[in-house]
């Protein structure tokens, strides 16, 4: 089959399966008086699209910040906006000043899920083409194949099509700037970037990392000369961009301080909910909530969160290599597609660990089923191209001569999947013991958790300890 | 040892799982009254006795299957009560809870196995592609042209039936044929058109061919037919098979005195020549035809307005659909121009068989024929043809060529079939999907010999996306979807008409002009 024809073929079973995902139930289905991160998109659309942009982020009567009050940056409110234009031509109840909360119709699902498709379409399916056809290594078949694991990661499909989000949209800008970087556009890639943080503030996690890998690239061509003029032309581009994205409220600086104060609700706690994070866990043990103050947990997160990311943006900025860039990406879950091609056994394994430390979400949503068809089948779809690149992988297990670390590794992933497997199957069909009625959730984050951890370990030792002969064939810039 | 069996066969095992995830994804997506028609026999067969099955009629799906499949829906019904009791009380009309939709839904995709087992036994049949890549070999093709059917998909998994597990039944039989296991090949036939009778459409080639090639058993040296090899062991053995299954299939009710009414329920001659929806034939055609000749005739004032009905100027698609200018058509003339569509393909594999392969494409040409000239044709019946026919697809370059043309066009037409807004993506990815790979890989498998389709071909199949656009997106917008709602599926079946015509006339090119595999006296 010719190329174009199999790129093809993935992207139809990668639409396919977004679409199938679609038909289940949202976040907050026929749950008021609040519902859930659907009817906040929504209340968005309505907000953005009834007044003026002055009053988007501020508490007024006709926009009560404590239902959904907007809290991503300007361009998603710019997104809702548009989105909110289109939903007034098809039906204007859809977006009615206060009347339309709460709106929920067949029409409507059909709508919003659109939106999301329309934004996969546009922005995120060819960012990861174009990743796997120009920034992975391998023959065009094992291209194909790794565009193929990407594009049915669950859990981005889950949240986006399931609960209801646009993630796609901020992970797609990110992997444009990936792309542009990788391949030598680096004003692209800064832009895509800036624009990336201007749709979700989460992407700071990633900033470090870029900043550190241009202003690396910036010091190899020599900061006195040519290196000078791209740190000015790239902070050109990042000022222009973030100017232009906030240029409604620049005019106020009180605007400015109050998007920033909606963005950063730093009144909040340490955690929310039951998150697969150190905080959650570790305040199994110590009850760190009650302990410190709430300052002084602002202060150890924030400075526990730069320490972690610290040493790879060090090596980073001292090397700045596509491979290291990207080692240094992984530190949140959702870039470990990038690893796909190199390390495909723990792309796979941290993938499926991050769709499953979802799994309390999912289960309030109901969507259980589709929750357990796209593991297995990206599992399945996994091992099974895994086992073309690891020679006779079915072997692994007759064979006593392969080296005893590949053994353990794959047992461990094993065990890790008979235990994700269970902890599923337990949340799904058994009641939690009265005493302790959050037991699931919380164990499974704390699964989670371990698991992250481990992985940040993991990606931080190969950044550090990189071995001279594979990786230096990597591409760099 | 095992390893490398499980190795040669991974690809299929994941091909197999991979259609099987997508149908479970699809387990909430729209299903139409099919599902209630095959919850209904659940209940019917699960709460009554046998004598009631085929007089019960409290909902108005009564049992129109042969009694093998009413015995299936038994079996089903039992695993059905741990599921949802209430689907099996036949009062409970329309009941679709959620464990009775996923019991349903599952049981199809669990039945579904038949199919992936048959379509394993025909990939053994194709040629051995030494040296080639995977995705280039033509038991991969064939596996995915089959399990991944779009027609199969969309028709069993949302609209609902069981057609896996029907044609699973049906294309072990042709594998059994083709490695020579034909009494077991007759077995399944026979069993299969005990489950659903509307596999007569290609009973003839059955017959003929069991009859030329296994109870003749040797060939004169010009391939002709050698009067003194019959065997009537051969025959006897036959006919003990198809006549035993017929009596455990029907003999409950002949001793009951039940004949009559389950024939009544099987071969319902009171509906129209058509479907309310026209399935892509000749009667299309035919209708078109007239009601165009009559708005003609009217305007050139050559006939008179007031002696036709009212309903037939304007009226949409009808059951019962009276022709104005050219002579109305009976059953029996369908059946007459039936078996005169197919007797000189018939005749062909009895002058001049050509083993399985001949066969098969004489199957395909009375499915076809049938399709065309039938009583009251469902368009989900095109099936018939496009299944067997990718056996043949990716073995030589011209049934590819007419594969490629019969599966666009008859997919293609099976779109009305889910009108609903949110299937509309689904229903689009998957036909680009098949579409895509089957003219990719095809091509590919044959390039050597220069492209696929001529251009007009090309142009007629490329003709469907401005027709789906208009039907799906542009008519709805217009009035005229209130005054005349049926032209979408008018254009859409008339259309398809065209290309399922001159796949069927290519076809037949293809068994006349064949050469023999003549030779040396041939013993099967």
């Amino acid at each position: 089959m010719e190329n174009w024809s199999l790129v093809s073929v993935c992207v139809l079973l990668g639409l396919t399966t977004r679409w199938a995902v679609s038909f289940s139930s949202y976040s907050g289905a026929g749950k008021p008086p609040m519902f859930g991160d659907y009817e906040a998109q929504r209340h968005w659309q309505e907000v953005t699209y009834n007044l003026p942009v002055q009053e988007w982020y501020f508490n007024t009567t006709d926009n009560d910040l404590g239902y959904w009050g907007l809290d991503y940056p300007p361009l998603t409110a710019y997104h809702s906006l548009l989105c909110g234009h289109v939903a007034k031509l098809i039906n204007p109840a859809w977006v009615e000043l206060r009347t339309s909360r709460g709106f929920e119709s067949a029409a409507h699902k059909l709508f919003m899920r659109t939106t999301v498709l329309f934004a996969d379409i546009l922005i995120y399916f060819p960012a990861v083409i174009l990743y796997c056809i120009y920034l992975s290594d391998g023959s065009s078949k094992r291209k194909v194949a790794t565009a193929l694991c990407i594009l049915l990661y669950p859990g981005l499909i889950l949240i986006d099509y399931g609960h209801f989000q646009y993630n796609s949209v901020s992970l797609a800008l990110t992997l444009w700037g990936i792309v542009g970087l990788g391949l030598g556009w680096n004003l692209l890639g800064a832009l895509a970037f800036s624009l990336a943080l201007n749709y979700k503030q989460m992407e700071l996690y990633h900033s470090l990392p870029f900043f550190c890998f241009l202003l690396g690239k910036c010091i190899k061509q020599g900061l006195m000369g040519r290196g000078l003029l791209l740190l000015v032309k790239i902070s050109l581009t990042v000022l222009v961009t973030f100017a232009l994205c906030w240029w409604p409220f620049l005019s106020d600086p009180q605007q400015i301080l109050q998007v920033l104060h909606r963005l950063f609700p730093v009144d909040r706690g340490l955690f929310e909910d039951k998150v697969a994070n150190t905080w959650c866990s570790l305040n199994v043990l110590i009850k760190i909530k009650t302990l410190l103050s709430r300052d002084t947990q602002l202060l150890l997160s924030f400075a526990l969160t730069l320490l972690s990311i610290l040493p790879s943006s060090i090596k980073l900025l001292t090397k700045p290599t596509l491979w290291q860039f990207k080692l240094a990406l992984v530190s949140d879950e959702k870039p470990v597609c990038l690893m796909m091609n190199e390390l495909p056994l723990m792309a796979v394994w941290f993938l499926l660990i991050s769709t499953f430390s979802m799994l309390p979400l999912l289960l309030k949503d109901g969507l259980l089923l589709p929750y357990t068809v796209t593991s297995l089948a990206f599992l399945y779809l996994g091992v099974y191209l895994l086992s073309h690149q690891i020679p006779c992988l079915t072997d692994v297990f007759f064979c006593s001569n392969r080296k005893g670390a590949l053994h353990l590794v794959f047992l461990q992933f094993t065990v890790s999947l008979v235990a994700m497997a269970g902890l599923s199957f337990t949340s799904m069909v058994l009641e939690p013991p009265a005493r302790l009625p959050d037991l699931f959730p919380v164990l499974v984050s704390v699964f989670s958790f371990l698991h992250f951890l481990a992985m940040l370990l993991y990606f931080n030792l190969v950044q550090l300890t990189e071995p001279s002969s594979k990786k230096s064939q990597k591409k760099t810039n | 040892m095992a390893a490398p069996m499980i190795a040669e066969w991974s690809w299929f095992v994941a091909l197999a799982f991979g259609v099987s995830f997508i149908k479970c994804l699809l387990l909430n997506a729209y299903h139409s009254t099919d599902f209630e028609v095959h919850r209904n026999w659940l209940a019917v067969t699960h709460s009554l006795p046998v004598s009631q099955w085929y007089y019960e009629s409290t909902s108005e799906w009564t049992l129109d299957y042969p009694p093998f499949f009413a015995w299936f829906e038994y079996g089903l019904s039992h695993v059905a009560k741990y599921f949802d009791k209430e689907m099996l009380v036949v009062q409970n009309l329309n009941y679709a809870s959620p464990a009775t939709v996923l019991f349903q839904r599952l049981s199809v995709i669990f039945t579904d196995l038949v199919f992936i087992y048959a379509v394993k036994e025909c990939c053994k049949c194709c040629r051995e592609d030494k040296g080639k890549d995977l995705l280039g070999k033509s038991s991969f093709i064939l596996a995915t042209l089959l399990l991944w059917n779009f027609g199969l998909l969309i028709v069993d998994h949302i609209h609902f039936q069981y057609n896996g597990f029907l044609f699973g039944v049906l294309l072990l039989s042709v594998a059994r044929h083709f490695q020579k296991r034909h009494l077991e090949g007759a077995l399944l036939f026979a069993v299969l058109l005990n489950l659903k009778h509307i596999y007569l459409y290609v009973a003839p080639a059955y017959g003929i061919f069991l009859l030329r090639c296994f109870c003749f058993t040797q060939n004169n040296a010009d391939g002709s037919l050698q009067w003194r090899s019959f065997s009537p062991l051969r025959l006897v053995a036959l006919g003990l098979i198809v006549l035993s299954t017929f009596a455990v299939s029907f003999g409950p009710f002949i001793v009951k005195g039940q004949l009559q009414q389950v024939i009544s329920r099987l071969f319902p001659f009171k509906r129209g020549l058509c479907h309310a929806y026209w399935a892509p034939n000749i009667w299309a055609l035919y209708n078109i035809a007239d009601k165009a000749l009559s708005i003609l005739g009217v305007k050139l004032k050559l006939l008179d307005m007031s002696k036709f009905s009212k309903a037939s100027m304007t009226g949409g698609l009808v059951q019962e659909f009276q022709h104005s200018v050219l002579p109305s058509v009976s059953p029996l003339i369908t059946l007459i121009c039936t078996l005169l569509s197919i007797l000189p393909a018939v005749f062909s594999i009895w002058r001049r068989p050509n083993g399985a392969r001949g066969f098969l494409r004489c199957m395909v040409i009375c499915a076809l024929g049938s399709f065309l000239f039938g009583w009251h044709v469902h368009e989900k019946a095109i099936l018939m043809a496009i299944l067997p026919l990718s056996l043949l697809a990716v073995e030589s370059k011209e049934d590819a060529r007419t594969f490629l043309i019969l599966s666009t066009t008859g997919h293609f037409s099976l779109f009305p079939l889910l009108f609903t807004a949110q299937e509309l993506p689904i229903k689009i990815l998957l036909m680009l999907l098949f579409t895509i790979f089957s003219f990719s890989s095809l091509t590919k498998l044959f390039s050597k010999s220069g492209p696929l389709l001529n251009s007009v071909e090309v142009a007629y199949l490329l003709g469907l996306v401005p027709l789906e656009l208009i039907c799906e997106f542009v008519y709805p917008l217009t009035s005229w979807q209130h005054t005349l709602p049926f032209i979408p599926l008018l254009l859409t079946s008339v259309y398809c008409a065209l290309g399922v015509l001159y796949s069927f006339i290519r076809l037949y090119l293809s068994v006349l002009t064949a050469p023999s595999t003549t030779g040396k006296a041939k013993s099967q």
